[in-house]
């Protein structure tokens, strides 16, 4: 028996030098990153603060980080497939043979909505929406750490697909039967499969952790129809996590037992049937958009409110909508494949219940826009961001409905047509309210804020990257020409495709402002230092110091009404003259660092690649690991610890000197 | 403003005569999709183009700077402005769903074309990576070309031998998927003499890209002598001609078959039904016994 399992040599693709090239880059970035801690002697720092740390923000941070580290990934095979689809026009091939481009489709589809749009609204919901409750922490602390753990769990195996083996060639949804054993007989669909397990489970806890802290651990007074928008938008999110992910897992286990112990659940053998994969992946998959692109509304509904000045218009309404697409989501679904061949009956529900989901939309941007009406609008980066979003989503959302009317399905279904669409909702919706989100709460994360003027260069950068890359994608599909295409005959196309692979380069320019704003930032914090609430904020996060303490707030605050800050913030106008009595500290229970997190996802990484690689013995060791490492954290003595008052008064005597200065 | 450049721009490809596209229509199907997109949009751009302008607009002109416009740090309700919120989205819907629900109805791919003329059958099989398609009535086949005559609804009937296909001729309208062990119906017409390009609108795999085919659109005549010529010419289709067929290639230049065995097609579609011994070894015995 071959100790390896499948794994040997042959399995690092020596002789493709674009993958060499890629994974060597890689390599040196982490080797860099990792020399430098090292250097830097920050390794028990790191270990103490961050990698163990069970602290909300800490988390959601970490979350932002894998999720910009994967936008980069993920647009790096952004830029090679449009200048593939760029020169491979008439008779030429381009530079990327055909088993190489369908890894790069199918890895920037699983990497961007995984392992990018994921984490980062997962990231934006764990740093913001406790501080917004006016809470110390989520209900379970630990287990937000194996959420965050796992999510890069799976980032980690994708990235190691690159180098060891191959990555899947049968797309992002992974359609059986190509994705089964029989036409995909490689490693490539079971990195996919493992990774999307790994960190599906983390997002799944993650789930379940955020719906029992936003219903059950609200700061006093805090009733649900005085929660801020983005709480709202969050609890939508992850019921839908906690109803949809399931169904994913369920999906990808089946196909799992397809390629490993020979059952037909999809095969073309044996009584198997595909399209029930097709079925139970987009009875996840609607729902997911929305689990994407609702945190996002909640951003922009924070950023318009706050920058204008004024409580957000239509709050009832904003909650009915919020509530009304997380249902909705799910009885959409079908609208993914109306080319399967339904009856008319069947295809024209899913199609009016894919445009009655457009209303509770439609209504928040009306929203949006009667909350900049009456306003004193500050035009700065996050303002933008939203503005753009309005304007670019409304054309999205268009297109989308239009896809829903059955009869243009049939004509451009799966046409590059599509492929404008989504990136249409996905970055004009999910990526510019992940940088709203980012630009806004930066400086509540860290104490200082971001560049504005290389904000602005980005913003720019890509708003007009976007349209230039995609509006030409709309009229390719109406050319007729379909996704995924590695080279094409048509001539006819390549201009617009140029004009396409233009668009990337200009939105790259935006990345790159985006690191330049970073790194300019760190530089001259000192400059850009700022007080706890700079942006004159409406909710409790800016009533704490920024960066806030562990603990969050010296004392629980008290909610009298919506806009909790903003309304503290007035009444203390009203008595500018009593001050408010001094209150006496009280020590805080927190809990306690864990590296039960970091440790089961070392497991889950060994599970995971022993499983691809068919390693079994390995794999027991890490079922093994993982299950010594819950037992470990079952019987723990003592989780939690004691912030003695002193430290807090301490802390707060500094806050308030600091912020008289 | 940029959806302006972008309406503009959609036009003058629409009025150009954009060839080969969904907006070319050479066929009754095409062309009613084509009207429903245009419907469709024009609904919609009623509402769309003054909600972007009005967005930027407000954005604009209640920026902090702009010290001539009032502010209302307490305008948060308005019931009629609620109201209008609601309805302008919801009568958009109601005017889109219904042309949703008639569309879905009036275009179903099952829904036989309504013609005085005969229909042509054609059966079509997606293969790895090229489309086979059977005439039963004439008894020849063809590969990545079909040939049909111009007037007559065609009634496909459609499967895959391998993974999942979208039969699509974009200037005659629908697409379906091709799957194995089942099929799927479609209804198309062509109205117009030419060559149209057709292709696998789902992704299939490495030689998904060369996965096309051509249509051509010929008289009743043309038709005619093409099926006696293919009658004539090429190898016989069967079992062991087909699963050579079957073997994964590219790039196939088109060919025709002179005779096609007579149940070819169904036996495709039930291959993974557990009828051929190739497939003892993982079929069940009750499956078996069930026959």
């Amino acid at each position: 028996m071959n100790l390896l399992g499948k794994l040997d040599w042959s399995a690092i693709p020596l002789h493709q030098p674009i993958i060499m090239g890629a994974t060597a880059f890689m390599g040196l970035i982490v080797a860099a990153v990792l020399g430098f801690i090292t250097m830097k002697g920050a390794w028990p720092y790191l270990w103490r603060e961050w990698l163990t740390s069970v602290d909300h923000k800490r988390i959601g941070v970490m979350y932002c980080i894998l999720a910009l580290v994967m936008l980069l990934r993920g647009f790096s095979d952004a830029i090679m497939m449009r200048s593939q689809q760029a020169v491979a026009a008439g008779g030429a091939q381009g530079y990327l043979p055909p088993e190489h481009f369908d890894q790069i489709f199918s890895a920037h589809g699983t990497i961007m909505i995984f392992f990018m749009a994921m984490p980062f609204v997962v990231g934006l919901m764990n740093f913001a929406v406790p501080l917004q409750l006016g809470i110390r922490d989520v209900a379970f602390p630990t287990l937000n750490s194996v959420s965050f753990w796992l999510t890069a769990a799976g980032a980690l195996l994708i990235n190691v697909s690159l180098a060891v083996g191959e990555f899947s060639k049968a797309g992002w949804w992974g359609y059986p039967p190509l994705s089964e054993l029989q036409y995909s007989p490689g490693v490539g669909v079971d990195y996919y499969l493992w990774s999307l397990q790994i960190s599906g489970l983390g997002t799944l806890l993650a789930g379940i952790n955020f719906v029992t802290t936003i219903l059950k651990m609200r700061a006093p007074g805090m009733s649900y129809m005085r929660m801020p928008v983005f709480c709202w938008t969050s609890l939508a999110t992850n019921l839908l996590i906690v109803a949809a992910f399931p169904v994913l897992t369920a999906a990808l286990a089946m196909l799992l037992l397809d390629r490993y112990l020979g059952f037909h659940f999809f095969t073309n053998e044996a009584g198997g049937n595909q399209m029930l994969y097709a079925n139970l992946f987009w009875v996840w998959g609607h729902p997911e958009v929305y689990i994407l692109v609702l945190p996002a509304f909640g951003v922009f509904s924070e950023v318009i409110a706050t920058f204008s000045g004024k409580p957000l218009f239509g709050y009832r309404s904003m909650v009915v909508a919020t509530m009304a697409i997380c249902v909705l989501s799910f009885f959409v679904w079908l609208h993914h494949f109306f080319t399967m061949g339904a009856s008319a009956n069947v295809n024209g529900f899913f199609g009016i219940m894919s445009m009655v989901i457009a209303l509770p939309t439609g209504v928040k941007i009306y929203n949006w826009l009667f909350t900049m009406y009456g306003g004193r609008v500050r035009l700065s980066v996050p303002v933008l961001w939203t503005v753009g979003f309005m304007v670019t989503f409304v054309i999205g959302g268009m297109t989308g409905v239009l896809h829903a009317v059955p009869p243009v399905s049939f004509q451009l279904h799966n046409s590059v047509f599509l492929i404008a669409h989504f990136h249409n909702v996905i970055i004009g919706g999910v990526v510019f309210g992940a940088m709203a989100g980012y630009t806004y709460w930066f400086p509540k994360a860290f104490g200082f804020a971001l560049d504005e003027r290389w904000g602005k260069a980005s913003f720019w950068c890509w708003l007009v990257g976007f349209y230039l890359a995609f509006m030409p994608l709309y009229l390719l599909g109406l050319m007729g020409m379909t996704r995924r295409m590695q080279h094409y005959d048509n001539p006819a196309w390549q201009p617009w495709l140029i004009v396409a692979m233009i668009g990337a380069i200009v939105i790259l320019g935006g990345i790159i402002c985006q690191i330049v704003q970073l790194v300019v930032s760190i530089r001259d914090r000192d400059r850009l230092r700022v007080t706890a609430d700079p942006w004159n904020g409406r909710t409790l996060e800016w009533s704490t110091a920024s960066p806030p303490p562990a603990w969050n707030f010296a004392f629980a605050p008290n909610v009298t009404g919506r806009d909790a800050f903003w309304t503290s913030k007035r009444q203390e106008q009203a008595r500018q003259d009593k001050p408010a009595p001094a209150r006496a500290y009280e020590p805080i229970e927190m809990p306690k660092n864990s590296a039960t997190g970091f440790v089961s996802a070392f497991f889950a990484v060994i599970i995971g690649f022993s499983m691809i690689w068919h390693i079994w013995w390995l794999a027991s060791v890490g079922v093994f690991g993982a299950f010594v490492t819950l037992l470990a954290f079952a019987f723990r003595r003592h989780p939690e610890f004691e912030v003695p008052a002193e430290q807090i008064a301490r802390f707060e005597r500094a806050q308030q000197s600091g912020a008289a200065a | 403003m940029r959806y302006g450049l972008l309406a503009v721009t959609l036009l003058s490809v629409a009025l150009g005569g954009c060839s080969e596209g969904v907006l070319d229509p050479k066929g009754p199907i095409a062309a009613a999709e084509r009207l429903i997109m245009f419907n469709s949009l024009g609904i919609m751009l009623a509402i769309v183009i003054p909600t972007i302008l009005a967005t930027l607009a407000v954005g604009f002109w209640f920026r902090a700077s702009n010290s001539r416009a009032a502010y209302l740090p307490d305008f948060a309700y308005s019931g009629r402005l609620e109201l209008l919120v609601w309805s302008i989205p919801a009568m958009t819907v109601l005017l889109v769903g219904g042309v949703a629900w008639v569309g879905a109805h009036d275009l179903d791919p099952r829904k036989p074309i309504s013609s005085s003329v005969t229909p042509v059958t054609v059966q079509v099989v997606s293969l790895d990576w090229k489309w086979l398609f059977i005439y039963p009535e004439q008894g020849i086949a063809s590969v990545n070309n079909l040939v049909v005559p111009v007037g007559t609804p065609i009634s496909f009937e459609l499967t895959s031998s391998s993974v999942m296909n979208s039969f699509h001729a974009p200037q005659l309208g629908s697409q379906i998927y091709t799957m194995s062990g089942m099929v799927t119906r479609l209804h198309l017409q062509a109205d117009h003499l030419g060559t149209y390009p057709g292709q696998s609108a789902m992704f299939s795999g490495d030689g998904f890209s060369d996965m096309r085919f051509t249509v051509d659109a010929v008289t009743d005549n043309q038709f005619a002598q093409w099926v006696r010529q293919a009658r004539e010419t090429g190898p016989a289709l069967d079992m062991q001609t087909y699963a050579a067929l079957a073997m994964p290639s590219k790039a196939v230049a088109p060919f025709t078959y002179r005779t096609v065995a007579a149940d070819l097609f169904s036996r495709i579609v039930n291959a993974g039904m557990g009828t051929q011994e190739s497939f003892l070894p993982i079929c069940s015995t009750s499956q078996r016994a069930e026959r």
